[in-house]
């Protein structure tokens, strides 16, 4: 018999031996389903956790960051003496050294009242330190005292700020000072930071008296154009303070990343998570074709007899266990499917659903069920033929 | 040349103290389309010979040749391919509980080179009308009698065309009717493909059907039933 034969018929054979026990193939489905399900969301979530993270690092532009060594994310950021960009131009090719100061504030909703933490980033609004047409075209009204632009895609608890703005001019507190909105963004809320919104560094420093306009969190340095930005962070990194991190705007990024990745223990959780969801799945799945085996011991015995080989009995549970990834899959990604709908709905965070994850949940799932496969063919060895008689 | 060539097989389960000798020097010959009977009391190593015969259970100890293979000390993988020339009948019908009448008797040929899925159907739906259960096809092993079952069994063990058909008890859980319509069923096709049969019974009412009948007591053939 040429394998591609015995693949077919086996796995005709395992379909029909599947098909026959309606309950079973039914539980096997579930639980295939069940892990299925969490897998892509605990993934979905790992994944627009990092993507909504790194979005306010990603609309930055800048060609060399400093943050002080001890800052581990944008939202926690450890203040460094400004007098370090001073210091910057040292290196002629620095064209310009931008000081950003950024901490969390108490928003009231200007319409129910309630307050809320958001990110609050001061920094010239000459700049152009964040990319995007909307921050770019209100950076005239913030040079005005007390004004800020908030963020549009911030969760909707922060009050309907657009909406109230198209009607009239819109004044809330931040910490309990007065200000006003004069415009909106679009950045979107992180893990960390339910809202955003932007002032001018001076508006930044009324707005937190405490805050010492020497101590920065971020400073952001331009190059004139054609210089080589390596050489410039080489130097920059042995001449600056040696508490600074000068990195280039993917590092920073990637450092953002990292920080969610490894140090923050929810990179941890999801990959926990997708770790259970896996081990649940082989578990049952392993139930499933032992018990099944178990069940058609007999059988397989008596196919010994008629003279098929051993190997052919493996074929016959390792097809089974690829049906039964299948047909748990389908039903798993139609269900997370809507409730990557329903996630989005409640977290105001995008998740999603890319042909390379649904693809990588596939092998995942599939790896899953051919172990649990492997494991439970073991139990075909006890099938002997000379038992039949 | 015989079919089946057994000499002085001997054949014991266990080791040490629990050693139990089920076959002590065991000589037979069977000749090509003979139809055999062995029968003999409980514990006698009948069902022992038939597997040791039939390639399910491996011996080390006298010559055991069927169909020109050595059977003593044999790979498994000869073993294997000499099952695929015989047709088993057991005590039960042993069929796939998830397949037709039609599939199960399909089981036998799938290992078969050469024939498509429709030849499979053709050849298994001919052998279960003969049979007696073309109105059955389709119908799954819950759904038949005992009777009904066991001829699916017999279709099986036909299908293929073996060369020698082994049966182990194939009346014992059948009524008397049942049973001789299935020995009788069984010796037609037999002779029709010129099969050799061993039949193992203690059902004296079949013995007529056999060309030749023996005794195995304790281990060793000691004749003819009387
Ligand atoms: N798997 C086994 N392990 C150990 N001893 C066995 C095994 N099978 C059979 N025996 C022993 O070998 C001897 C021969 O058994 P065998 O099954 O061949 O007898 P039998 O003639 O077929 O009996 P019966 O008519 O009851 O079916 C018996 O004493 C039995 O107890
Ligand atoms: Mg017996």
């Amino acid at each position: 018999m040429s394998p591609v034969k015995a693949f077919f018929l086996a796995s005709r054979l395992a379909w029909r031996q599947l098909t026959h026990e309606k309950a079973n193939l039914f539980a096997a489905m579930l639980g295939v389903l069940f892990a299925c399900v969490l897998v892509f969301m605990q993934l979905g979530f790992k994944d627009s956790l990092y993507a909504s993270i790194i979005k306010l690092p990603v609309a930055m532009e800048g060609d060399l960051f400093l943050m002080h060594k001890q800052t581990e994310a944008i939202w926690r950021t450890v203040s460094f003496s400004r007098q370090q960009l001073k210091r910057a131009f040292a290196l002629p090719e620095v064209e310009k050294a931008v000081p950003v100061y950024i901490w969390m504030a108490q928003w009231k909703n200007p319409d129910n009242k309630t307050k809320r933490t958001l990110q609050l980033l001061g920094y010239d609004p000459d700049t152009k330190l964040l990319k995007g047409k909307d921050i770019r075209e209100n950076k005239k009204r913030l040079l005005m005292q007390d004004t800020l632009i908030f963020d549009n895609l911030s969760r909707p608890e922060f009050g309907p700020v657009e909406k109230m703005l198209s009607e009239q001019r819109l004044f809330t507190e931040i910490n309990d000072h007065k200000v006003e909105v004069v415009g909106t963004f679009k950045i979107g809320p992180s893990f960390a930071a339910d809202g955003n919104a932007i002032t001018s560094a001076l508006n930044f420093l009324r707005i937190f008296p405490e805050r010492l306009p020497e101590r920065i969190d971020l400073g952001v340095i331009y190059l004139k154009p054609g210089s080589n930005i390596l050489t410039a962070q080489a130097f920059l990194q042995r001449r600056l303070d040696e508490d600074l991190n000068v990195m280039t705007h993917d590092e920073m990024i990637a450092a953002e990343m990292s920080y969610w990745q490894d140090n923050a223990p929810v990179g941890f959780i999801f990959g926990f998570g997708v770790v259970i969801g896996l081990v649940v799945g082989m578990v049952i799945v392993y139930q499933i074709l032992f018990t099944d085996i178990t069940n058609h011991l007999n059988e397989y015995a008596t196919l010994k007899a008629l003279g098929y080989p051993h190997y052919y009995l493996t074929f016959v549970v390792f097809t089974a266990s690829l049906i039964l990834a299948i047909i748990g899959f389908v039903p798993g990604l139609i269900l997370s499917a809507a409730l990557y709908r329903l996630s989005e709905g409640v977290l105001y965070i995008p998740m999603p659903l890319g042909l390379g994850k649904i693809l990588t949940i596939f092998c995942l799932i599939l790896g899953m069920c051919i172990i649990s496969g492997s494991i439970a063919m073991k139990k075909l060895k006890s099938a002997n033929p000379a038992d039949m008689f | 040349m015989p079919v089946i060539s057994v000499k002085n097989l001997s054949f014991s389960y266990g080791t040490g103290a629990l050693k139990r000798d089920a076959l002590k020097g065991v000589d037979l010959e069977i000749e090509k389309g003979e139809i055999v009977i062995l029968t003999g009391p409980s514990g006698s190593g009948k069902t022992t010979l038939l597997t040791v015969i039939g390639g399910l259970r491996a011996a080390f100890d006298g010559s055991v040749e069927v169909l020109g293979q050595q059977m003593i000390g044999a790979e498994e993988s000869t073993r294997v391919a000499l099952r695929q020339h015989i047709g088993f009948i057991f005590q039960q019908h042993n069929l796939l509980k998830s397949l037709t009448s039609l599939q199960n008797v399909c089981m036998a040929l799938e290992l078969r080179d050469g024939l498509s899925e429709y030849d499979r159907q053709k050849v298994a739906g001919e052998m279960l009308k003969s049979v007696g259960l073309s109105d059955f096809l389709h119908k799954k092993p819950d759904q038949l009698s005992g009777g009904q079952k066991q001829r699916v069994s017999v279709a099986r063990s036909l299908v293929a065309r073996p060369d020698i058909i082994l049966a182990d008890e194939p009346t014992a859980s059948l009524d008397k009717q049942n049973g001789q319509e299935i020995v009788h069923i069984l010796k037609r096709l037999a002779r029709e493909q010129g099969t050799t049969i061993l039949l193992v019974t203690h059902d004296y009412r079949i013995l007529d059907v056999a060309d030749r009948s023996l005794l195995l007591e304790d281990g060793e053939i000691t004749g003819t039933p009387t």
